[in-house]
C-alpha cells in the first residue's frame, strides 16, 4: 500500500463553546476515493473547510504528500494541487464555459501592458479538457447557466483537474441531481481516479458513495465512527451505520409494507429498491 | 432554470467529443447571435431615437454637422463616467459619489492653482493636476477600502460619500476663498499644452467638436479591451457574476474592487478636469446628479444592475441616447421640463427590454 498523499490525524475545530469537531483522522491515497459520509449536521462541511484551507484546525496534524502543513487561504491549498468542489459556488452562471473554466487562472499571451488573456487558447483547451473526461459541450461560448447540475458539476471536476489538482475535495456533488445526472458525475469521480488524483467525495447518500468507493469514512456528530475499506463492509451494513440503524430500519420496515399492501405506488418501490441493488453490485465489480 | 427536454437531450459519454460537426449546434443566425449581445437593446434604441427626431425635428436641423457635434460635445463628460461606471457595476457595485467627485476633483484643481492672495495656493498647473488627481483617487481608495472591509452595500457607502465629497467641495473653498466658483484657470502658467489636449475644439465638417470626444472613445475602447481581452476583465465578470465563487477560485476580489473604486474617482477627475478647461474654472456643485444619469446611461446600455453582465461598448451607446434626448428637446424647443419624463421612460423600457434579451440568450 503506498503512502496517503494526504492525510489528517486527530483534528479538532472548536466555534466558541461548539465543539464542531473532535479527533478526526482521515486519509486519501493517489488514484483512489476516500468517501466522507454523515448526515447533516456531522461535522461533514467544517472537515472540508479544514481540508481545503478555509479553517485551521485547532489542534491536530494535516500531512500533505509526507511533509505538515498549514494554509493561511485556500489559495494556498490549491497552489498545493489541493482543488474542493464545491456543491454550489462551482461556477458563475452568467458567464460562458471557457470564461468560468480559466477564472483566476487565465492564460494570457503579449508583453507589458499588452498582456491579454489568450481566449482562443482558453476556448480550444475548454473543449479538449472537457472532451477527455468524456463531457461533450456543444459550444464553449455558451453561459454555464444553460448547462444542467451535473454538468456544471462535472465542468468543475475537469477544472480543477486541467489546473493540476491532485487531490480533489468534492463537496456534496450528486445532492441536488437527479439519478441520471447523479451517474454522471460519478463517471467523472472514476475517470478522475484513474488519472491518479486522490478524491475525497463528500456525501449523505450511500448508494452514491459505494460504487466507487475505496474506502468510507463515517463521520457522526463531530467524530469518525468508522473508516472500512470497501471488502470489509457491504453496502447494506454502510447504508445502516450512515443514519443510525434503527430509524432506517423503521422506515424500510414502512417501505415494505407500503409495498405488499399492493397500492398504487407498489411496483415502483420495487424497483427503485431493485434498482439501487442492481446499480451497487454492477458498479462495485 | 433547466428544461426536461434539454436534460433529455445531453447524451454525455465517455467517448472523447467529435469536434467536427455537432449536431446539436444549430447554425445561429446573426441576429440571434446579436441578441446575445448585452448592447443589443441599445443599438436599437440609438437608432430609434435619431430616426425620431430625424422626423420630428427635421425643420431644426436635426440632420446636420452642428447637431451632431453638440450631442457628442454634451456625451462626452458623462460618457467619461459611464465607462468606469459600467466596469464598476459589472462587477457588482455601485459608486454614488461619482457626480460630487466632479465638483471635488474640479474644486481640488482650482484651488491648488488660485493664486495665494486670492485665497488658493498659487501652483503651476501641472503640479495642480497631478496633486488634486492624487487626492481624488484617494477618494475612490477610500470609497473602494469602506466597502470591502465593512461589507455594506456599496449603494449605501458610496450615498454617504456622495454628501461628504460634495459638502468638501463646497465647504473647503467657500471658508478658504469665500466662493463656490472659481475661475481664471486660463491665467495659470503651464496652461497653453494641457488646453491643447483637454479644452481644444476641433472644427470638422464646419461644426466644432470638443477634443473630450476623443478622450471618451479612446477610453471606451481601452475599456472594453480590458474588460473582454484581459485577465482583469475576466475577474470583473467573475465577481459581479459570484463574489465568494470568484473569491474561492483565486481572484483578488477586494482589491479588483478598490481598483474599480479608484478607476470611478480617476474618470471622475479627467471629467472634472476636461469641463475645467472647457469653463475656464470650476463649480462646486458641477456633476451634480450625475451619478444617476451615468447609471442610467450604462443600464440602457444592456449592463445589469445586479452585476455579472454587461458592456462598455453599451455604456458609450447609452450616454448616446441620452445626449440625443436631451439635444433633441432642446432644438424641437420642447419644455426642457419633459426631459425627465422621457428619460424616466426610456429607463423603465431598457430595463424590461434588458431583462427579456439576457432571458432570450441565456435559454437558447
Amino acid at each position: 500500500m503506498s503512502e496517503p498523499i494526504l492525510e489528517v490525524q486527530n483534528i479538532s475545530k472548536f466555534f466558541g463553546s461548539v465543539i464542531a469537531l473532535k479527533d478526526v483522522s482521515m486519509f486519501v491515497r493517489a488514484g483512489e476515493v476516500t468517501c466522507l459520509l454523515g448526515d447533516n449536521g456531522a461535522g461533514k462541511s467544517t472537515l472540508i473547510k479544514v481540508l481545503s484551507g478555509v479553517h485551521k484546525p485547532d489542534e491536530g496534524v494535516y500531512r500533505y504528500q509526507g511533509s505538515e502543513v498549514s494554509f493561511s487561504s485556500p489559495r494556498d491549498a490549491l497552489d498545493l494541487g489541493i482543488a474542493t468542489v464545491y456543491q454550489d459556488l462551482a461556477m458563475i452562471p452568467l458567464m460562458s464555459i471557457w470564461r468560468n473554466f480559466f477564472l483566476g487562472s487565465e492564460p494570457t499571451v503579449g508583453w507589458g501592458p499588452f498582456r491579454r488573456f489568450d481566449v482562443d487558447f482558453a476556448k480550444r483547451t475548454t473543449r479538449e479538457e472537457l472532451g477527455k473526461m468524456g463531457i461533450d459541450i456543444r459550444d464553449p461560448d455558451q453561459p454555464v447557466g444553460t448547462l444542467s447540475g451535473g454538468e456544471r458539476q462535472s465542468v468543475a471536476i475537469a477544472r480543477a483537474v486541467y489546473f493540476g489538482a491532485k487531490v480533489l475535495i468534492l463537496d456534496e456533488p450528486t445532492a441536488a441531481l437527479g439519478v441520471k445526472q447523479a451517474g454522471v458525475v460519478l463517471r467523472y469521480i472514476v475517470q478522475a481516479k484513474q488519472r491518479g488524483i486522490g478524491v475525497i467525495f463528500i456525501t449523505h447518500n450511500p448508494h452514491h458513495a459505494y460504487p466507487v468507493g475505496d474506502h468510507f469514512v463515517i463521520l457522526r456528530r463531530g467524530q469518525i465512527y468508522g473508516d472500512f475499506t470497501k471488502d470489509e463492509i457491504p453496502l447494506e451494513q454502510l447504508v445502516q451505520m450512515m443514519a443510525g440503524g434503527a430509524d432506517l430500519e423503521v422506515l424500510s420496515h414502512e417501505l415494505e409494507k407500503a409495498a405488499e399492501g399492493g397500492g398504487p405506488g407498489a411496483d415502483e418501490l420495487e424497483k427503485v429498491a431493485e434498482g439501487f441493488e442492481a446499480e451497487a453490485r454492477g458498479e462495485a465489480d | 432554470m433547466v428544461s426536461g427536454e434539454e436534460v433529455s437531450s445531453l447524451a454525455v459519454n465517455t467517448q472523447p467529443a467529435q469536434a467536427a460537426a455537432d449536431e446539436r449546434i444549430r447554425e445561429v443566425g446573426v441576429l440571434s447571435r446579436l441578441m446575445a449581445r448585452p448592447e443589443l437593446g441599445a443599438l436599437v434604441a440609438v437608432v430609434v431615437v435619431w430616426l425620431f427626431f430625424a422626423v420630428v425635428a427635421a425643420d431644426n436641423n436635426f440632420i446636420s454637422w452642428a447637431t451632431t457635434a453638440a450631442i457628442l460635445n454634451r456625451a462626452a463628460p458623462l460618457g467619461i463616467l459611464a465607462i468606469a461606471v459600467a466596469l464598476l457595476m459589472i462587477a457588482g457595485e455601485f459608486d454614488l459619489s461619482i457626480g460630487s467627485l466632479v465638483g471635488f476633483g474640479g474644486m481640488a484643481i482650482m484651488m491648488l492653482v488660485t493664486p495665494v492672495e486670492a485665497g488658493g495656493f498659487g501652483w503651476a498647473i501641472l503640479p495642480a493636476i497631478g496633486v488634486a488627481l492624487l487626492i481624488t483617487l484617494a477618494t475612490g481608495f477610500f470609497n473602494g477600502v469602506l466597502v470591502v472591509t465593512t461589507k455594506l452595500p456599496s449603494f449605501i457607502i458610496t450615498l454617504g460619500s456622495l454628501f461628504i465629497f460634495r459638502g468638501l467641495a463646497v465647504a473647503v473653498p467657500r471658508s478658504a476663498t469665500n466662493r463656490t466658483q472659481l475661475g481664471g484657470l486660463d491665467e495659470v502658467s503651464g496652461y497653453g499644452p494641457m488646453d491643447a489636449i483637454l479644452g481644444t475644439k476641433l472644427e470638422l465638417f464646419g461644426a466644432r467638436f470638443d477634443v473630450a470626444i476623443v478622450w471618451w472613445i479612446g477610453l471606451t475602447i481601452i475599456a472594453t479591451w480590458v474588460l473582454m481581452r484581459t485577465r482583469v476583465g475576466n475577474w470583473i465578470f467573475g465577481v459581479g457574476g459570484d463574489n465568494v465563487a470568484a473569491r474561492n477560485v483565486g481572484v483578488p476580489v477586494n482589491r479588483l474592487k478598490i481598483a474599480l473604486f479608484m478607476t470611478t474617482a480617476f474618470a471622475a477627475f479627467l471629467s472634472a478636469l476636461i469641463q475645467a478647461f472647457q469653463f475656464n474654472g470650476a463649480d462646486s456643485l458641477r456633476g451634480s446628479l450625475k451619478e444617476f444619469e451615468a447609471i442610467i446611461a450604462v443600464v440602457i446600455g444592456g449592463t445589469l444592475l445586479t452585476g455579472g453582465y454587461g458592456s462598455v461598448i453599451g455604456a458609450l451607446l447609452g450616454t448616446l441616447i441620452f445626449a440625443m434626448v436631451q439635444q433633441g428637446i432642446i432644438i424641437t424647443g420642447v419644455d426642457g421640463d419633459w426631459f425627465k419624463v422621457f428619460v424616466g421612460g426610456i429607463l423603465v423600457a431598457a430595463v424590461i427590454f434588458n431583462n427579456f434579451v439576457r432571458q432570450q440568450a441565456t435559454k437558447r
